[in-house]
């Protein structure tokens, strides 16, 4: 898995890539922690080039979204989720947790 | 009944960095067995799924067992079964995950399993006392 952080004014961009499994979900949890730490709150999850997300990789992106909604305005917000990946979030009732943007410029723009 | 094309097996380490190759074993034979572009995800969801749950639970971390993975190419669909000799359990008494809770009341468990069943047409588990514990994951074709 690959991870790029941008920082903007108003939030922060993490691009990932690869596969989000239990193997993975350490290494996002440790780049989101490090974020979060930093008191930033507001952040965009870019999924577009990510194939495969286990219930590991969600609980990561659902305890990261805990953590951020805490704070005023603060929240994960995802982008670019392939379709497969969406309906198993949906599935499990875990979609509700989420708001989910078509593309970046919406999603950073929101905040 | 259904006929049997191809059968493959294979031993991994049951280790987290084994869950991306066992992946990509299942994806072949889901391929094979024809499964659509959703179907092959299912499978290999419902697979990650159970072979992380033998890791975390059956055997109670990583590197301290195998898992034997076979996959049956059939008319039908794809048939994928794990064996483990770590410890059993009842699917049964797993409770389901909490649907609908509010995000601050949220917790992890059940999740894995209810994906499991929601991801394949048909799921077994059961424990031989020669082999071990035995999941057998189905997903037809179509």
């Amino acid at each position: 898995m690959e991870i790029k952080h941008s920082q903007f004014k108003r939030c922060d961009l993490v691009r990932l890539s690869g596969r989000l499994d239990s193997a993975t979900a350490p290494l996002l949890e440790e780049k989101l922690e490090e974020i979060t730490e930093a008191g930033r709150f507001r952040l965009v999850l870019d999924l577009g080039d990510v194939d495969f997300i286990s219930s590991k990789g969600w609980w990561v992106l659902i305890n990261t979204q805990k953590k951020c909604k805490r704070f005023n305005r603060g929240e994960v917000l995802l982008v670019n989720v392939q379709p497969q990946i969406r309906d198993s979030l949906e599935l499990v009732g875990m979609g509700k947790y989420f708001k989910i943007y078509d593309d970046v410029a919406s999603a950073v723009g929101s905040f | 009944m259904a006929k049997v094309f191809k059968t493959d097996r294979r031993l991994f380490a049951g280790r987290y960095d084994s869950l991306n190759e066992i992946r990509e074993f299942v994806a072949e034979a889901a391929q094979a067995a024809q499964l659509d572009s959703q179907g092959i995800y299912a499978i290999q969801l419902a697979v990650d799924e159970a072979c992380c749950n033998i890791i975390d639970h059956a055997y109670g971390g990583e590197g301290r067992g195998w898992i034997d993975c076979q996959v049956d190419v059939r008319s039908d669909g794809l048939l994928v079964t794990l064996i483990d000799q770590g410890r059993s359990f009842d699917p049964e008494r797993v409770p389901p995950p909490q649907i609908g809770k509010p995000l601050k009341a949220v917790k992890p468990r059940g999740v894995g399993l209810y994906l499991i069943k929601k991801m394949v047409d048909k799921m077994e588990y059961r424990t031989i006392a020669e082999q071990g514990n035995m999941m057998r994951l189905f997903k037809r074709k179509g």
